[in-house]
């Protein structure tokens, strides 16, 4: 299920290009932000909690996983290299699966261990919060990069409506909007990290039980149909 | 040995018809694929390729169907004209990722490298790679596994002269081992310094098959049609009319030419210098109106 030759195809693509700069510029920004609110207010667990679950969880980790998951897949679609790919003896779900674990592997990085970093530095990880959002990052990252994935897939304007979704939908809607919350990525990991937490810092819309279904099924859904999309990928001619 | 079929198969895109029930086999050695621009030819090798689904029709390789079946590549090498290609790697990277991906080695990357005689440029980088050469490290790429069938879409654009006929030489050579080798063009003269047995599309349709001599005679005997500017067009079209190479005179007054349509292409062109001659006329403007290779073929489709 897992090529080693495509996943190192992919992770140059992905660390290569101008694309680690924007990967790794978001993460710098984030803790300089949080060196700067440590230094002027001091360390506050509910501060922690704000910057790291509007900033680290809301904007960074949809934004990264926009940038992994379709970068994992979309440039090679849209300029044709992929053909390279597929016209080899490999089951087209293994190169998913596998773009999918490097689009994870990236997305987690770049995320989860600047949430991390963060949460440390503004309140050296005080009532588990560092921990609780590291976690949440770290499902998050998950299903974040098979959905993109599967737009990257899909879609030649993969980048565009991924970062719709990750600013619109998750930034706006599923931290202000009730109903639009439930539907969200961001609060089915929180889920996951009120229970680390304790959740009295750490809160979701949505029960755990609920949150893990919906992260796996979202996760197992979008690489099965981005697997089949594909096997039937036509690559039209320059006519 | 391998036998490429294309039974009855169309293609549209919405209300475009691109392959209009299309039906050739493709057998051993070197065959050239050729039509104007636009007239199907990419479409098809994509399709030949397992790229595109036929709307109607199948495609099959030695009774294997082509479309979502992955194991068919074992047997297929493909040189796109697409020129993106992993610009990042230098082309020994490139041509063993793709052995690799065909569960080989380094051995076999390096031998198709050779193969193509791009070892001494394999450890730069693809991006700085010329035309000629980013072709050839497609070549290795494809020939990795020593493919039964190997397609090339239009692998001479963009090429130099000495990269062509290096090109055309290895093609030979695959041919003469036995594989199936199918390129497409637009250039006449490409097809017909390397392929034997052509295919000629044109509009989406098949137009002709078989021995390229065969056909080329075909194309070089059909009607041509020239304007002619001379001194005393009357004159002129009186003594032309009376060979029986020429089958049709206009004497278009309005533009002041002579439209001459020619049934015997040789003894035209002897004649006409040596008629205008004779009767003491000079000759202002010779020039073929339908020499375009589109007209060329459409003369074949009718044909």
């Amino acid at each position: 299920m897992y090529d080693p030759t495509v996943a190192r195809l992919t992770y140059r693509a992905l660390l290569g290009r101008r694309r680690a700069l924007i990967l790794g510029a978001l993460p710098l920004l984030l803790v300089v932000i949080s060196l700067a609110v440590r230094g002027l207010a001091g360390a506050d667990d509910q501060t922690a909690a704000d910057v790291l679950g509007g900033l680290a969880l809301a904007t960074m980790v949809p934004i990264i996983g926009v940038i992994a998951g379709t970068g994992a897949i979309g440039p090679e679609i849209d300029d044709g290299s992929v053909v390279y790919l597929l016209s080899k003896p490999i089951k087209r779900p293994t190169i998913i699966y596998t773009k999918l674990i490097v689009a994870i592997a990236v997305t987690m990085v770049f995320s989860a261990v600047p949430t991390l970093i963060a949460g440390f530095v503004l309140n050296g990880n005080g009532r588990q919060v560092a921990v609780a959002y590291t976690v949440a990052a770290l499902v998050a990252s998950i299903a974040y990069a098979a959905l993109f994935l599967l737009l990257g897939t899909v879609s030649r304007h993969a980048v565009v409506l991924g970062l719709v979704y990750a600013l619109v939908w998750e930034a706006l809607f599923g931290s202000l909007v009730p109903g639009a919350r439930t539907l969200s990525v961001q609060q089915w990991s929180l889920a996951v990290a009120q229970k680390v937490s304790g959740g009295e810092l750490v809160t979701s819309d949505v029960s755990l039980t609920t949150g893990t279904v919906l992260l796996v099924a979202v996760t197992v859904l979008a690489t099965w149909y981005a697997g089949r999309k594909l096997r039937t990928l036509t690559l039209a001619g320059e006519e | 040995m391998s036998t490429l079929s294309i039974d009855h198969v169309s293609r549209w895109f919405g209300n475009v018809v691109a392959v209009n029930d299309v039906t050739m086999t493709i057998g051993p050695g070197v065959t050239g694929l050729l039509g104007p621009n636009g007239a199907g030819k990419s479409t098809l090798i994509n399709m030949m390729g397992g790229f595109l689904a036929p709307s109607t029709g199948s495609v099959t390789l030695d009774g294997q169907q082509v479309w979502r079946n992955e194991t068919i590549y074992r047997h297929i090498g493909i040189v796109p004209e697409r020129e993106a290609m992993y610009d990042f790697l230098t082309g020994r990277e490139f041509v063993l990722a793709n052995a690799e991906l065909h569960g080989l080695g380094a051995k076999a990357a390096q031998q198709a490298l050779a193969t193509v005689e791009m070892e001494y440029a394999q450890d730069r980088k693809i991006a700085t790679y010329s035309k000629g050469m980013r072709q050839r490290v497609k070549m290795a790429s494809a020939l990795v596994h020593e493919p039964s069938l190997l397609l090339l879409d239009e692998p001479f654009n963009g090429m130099d002269p000495r990269q062509r006929m290096q090109l055309m030489d290895l093609l030979r050579r695959m041919g003469d081992e036995g594989r199936t080798v199918l390129f497409s063009s637009h250039i006449l003269e490409e097809v017909e310094q390397l392929a034997r047995h052509i295919e000629v599309v044109v509009a989406g349709r098949h137009a002709a098959s078989g021995d390229f001599r065969k056909i080329r005679r075909l194309m070089t005997d059909r009607p041509h049609r020239y304007l002619v500017r001379s001194s005393d067009d009357r004159a002129l079209a009186a003594a032309l009319i009376a060979d029986p190479s020429t089958s049709g005179i206009e004497v278009d007054r309005t533009e002041g030419v002579l439209r001459v349509q020619a049934v015997d292409f040789g003894r035209f062109t002897a004649l006409l210098p040596r008629v205008a001659k004779e009767h003491g006329i000079r000759l202002l403007t010779v020039s073929p109106s339908d020499e375009s290779l589109e007209s060329v073929f459409s003369y074949l489709v009718a044909a």
